[in-house]
């Protein structure tokens, strides 16, 4: 249940997107990807999710490759990956948001457990079950996105940016979510984020990237404690 | 004022077999984005192979289900093997939204050509068992026929099916969302190409029964399905083109409209009468009476 990044590169047309990346993330790690817009973090989720090619290097998910496999394929490999943008689809209610989560799977009996505890988690969301996702606030659509996610019952969540555009009370929900849900399920997270700060506080380690390049990782403290780093890429 | 209401049941008689037609459009532009001029095409093929099971079976009521499997086969073939792997080669190219729309055009052309070559360009006879002359209640015969209360019904039925499929399962459910949003479909697990195939081949299902009931109240040759396309168009654009509901309605609307049309005006009017419809929908409402305003949220 490792996940392994080796000189991965991505081209976005003419730009080479990830340059020569390599990481490692141990089973039950929360890392999170740190860099400025256009660092690559997005590029990142999106080519180990499979929505986009890969041009050279590998990567590697529980001892098999999933360079080449298509995104619907990767989600039953253990991979589910929420996009950003508060990934919901507005034309639907929250309840058939939530239901796509579990459409591929065949345990009903898991599913019905996985949604409840995904609403004990979120009550807001059982409260509007029978609402069209576009009547949901921003905080909400993204609790809708990560609770879709976790009826998949990934082993390796990927989270682009899920605070964007949130308030920080919002923000600090969310976070503790998504703590509290990996250390339930003990899943492996990577968190890609601008907001440095609070996904280092939740975090067990930072990787920070910038134009699609490894610039240093540590342990969240080392990050915050590196006068260097914290003026030039964390913002602060 | 008896008169009025023939002309209504007339009306949503022509009406369901336009909401067939329309849903089969709005299905294909829901989930592909192409405006699927190859529906005549592939509901005349359908047709004439339900006509080539009738001739067979001698038995109308069994030639149409075989019409509605082929219809639905001929699309999801259309779908995998021509509009698939040309919306791949044609991707990111400048011809990328008219190219699948052009090629419709040409397989519509080469349908009516093999369909043309195989049965031959004159008109045939696909009739149905029950009667077109009307129902006569006391002293008096009203319009309305058994073929076009069988026409009703039969449509109807295929709606409630398509409906309750959309709304109440799996698969409508991965056909909605893989067209709202391709991309987290795939991110839920959605194998949206696979999808989209089912989605044509529903959309050839409707417009192979709009083809095979229409049918019987006229002949059947290459080309005979066109004015149904243009109806089918019409009140799709009605419907808002994105809603499956707003199709049904815009047949129905588009089918009485046309028949006091016919009652009051003429015969001569009807065609021109189409476009003019259309083209003031457009001008008035062009999201249609169901679409939404504006563009959709991100």
């Amino acid at each position: 249940m490792t996940l392994i990044v080796d000189h991965l590169h991505v081209q976005h047309g003419a730009i080479t997107a990830i340059k020569d990346l390599s990481f490692t993330i141990e089973p039950g790690e929360l890392v999170t990807i740190i860099g400025s817009n256009g660092a690559g973090k997005t590029t990142l989720l999106r080519a180990l999710s499979g929505l986009i090619p890969t041009a050279s290097g590998s990567a590697s998910w529980k001892g098999q490759s999933i360079l080449g496999r298509r995104a619907e394929d990767l989600v039953r490999h253990g991979i589910v990956h929420v996009s950003e943008g508060k990934a919901v689809i507005p034309e639907l209610t929250v309840a058939e948001n939530l239901e796509l989560g579990g459409i591929w799977r065949k345990d009903k009996a898991d599913i019905a457990l996985a949604t409840s505890e995904v609403l004990e988690l979120f009550p807001r969301l059982g409260e509007r079950m029978k609402q069209g996702a576009d009547t949901l606030s921003g905080g909400e659509r993204q609790m809708l996105a990560i609770g879709r996610a976790m009826i998949a019952r990934p082993e390796l969540l990927l989270l682009d940016e899920p605070s964007l555009g949130l308030a920080p009370l919002i923000i600090e929900q969310i976070f503790s979510a998504v703590d509290s849900l990996r250390a339930r399920h003990g899943l492996t997270v990577v968190l890609v984020e601008q907001n440095a700060i609070s996904a280092l506080g939740i975090a067990d380690r930072g990787i920070i990237i910038n134009l699609g390049k490894f610039v240093t990782s540590g342990t969240s403290a080392s990050l915050l404690s590196d006068p260097t780093l914290r003026a030039a890429y964390l913002g602060f | 004022m008896a008169t009025f209401f023939n002309t209504i049941l007339v009306g949503i008689s022509s009406g369901s077999i336009y909401a067939l037609m329309s849903l089969s459009l709005v299905l294909v532009w829901r989930s592909t984005r192409v405006v699927n001029f190859a529906a005549a095409g592939q509901a005349v093929l359908s047709t004439y192979l339900g006509y080539e099971a009738m001739s067979r079976l001698h038995n109308y009521w069994l030639s149409l289900p075989i019409a509605v499997i082929a219809g639905a086969l001929i699309s999801a073939l259309v779908e995998s093997c021509v509009m698939r792997p040309l919306a791949k080669r044609s991707k990111g190219t400048a011809v990328e939204s008219i190219a699948p729309v052009i090629a419709t055009l040409g397989i519509l052309g080469l349908i009516r050509g093999v369909v043309g070559l195989i049965w031959g360009n004159t008109f045939l006879q696909y009739t149905s068992p029950l009667s077109s002359k009307g129902f006569t209640i006391g002293h008096t015969t009203i319009p309305f026929s058994p073929l076009n209360a069988a026409i009703v019904i039969g449509a109807a039925i295929v709606l409630a099916i398509f409906a309750a499929i959309f709304r109440f399962t799996r698969l409508g459910l991965a056909l909605r969302a893989a067209s709202f949003q391709p991309e987290i479909s795939r991110l839920s697990g959605i194998r949206v190409d696979r999808i989209r195939t089912i989605g044509w081949a529903f959309a050839g299902a409707a417009g192979a029964l709009a083809g095979a009931l229409v049918t019987p109240t006229a002949y059947l040759s290459p080309n005979s399905l066109d004015l149904l396309l243009v109806s089918g168009f019409v009140a799709a654009v009605i419907g808002g083109l994105e809603s499956l509901i707003g199709a049904v309605v815009g047949g129905l609307v588009l089918g009485v409209g046309f028949a006091f049309i016919l009652q009051y005006i003429g015969t001569q009017v009807t065609f021109s009468a189409a476009f003019i419809i259309l083209i003031i929908v457009l001008f008035i409402r062009p999201q249609g009476i169901f679409g939404r305003g504006g563009s959709r949220e991100a």
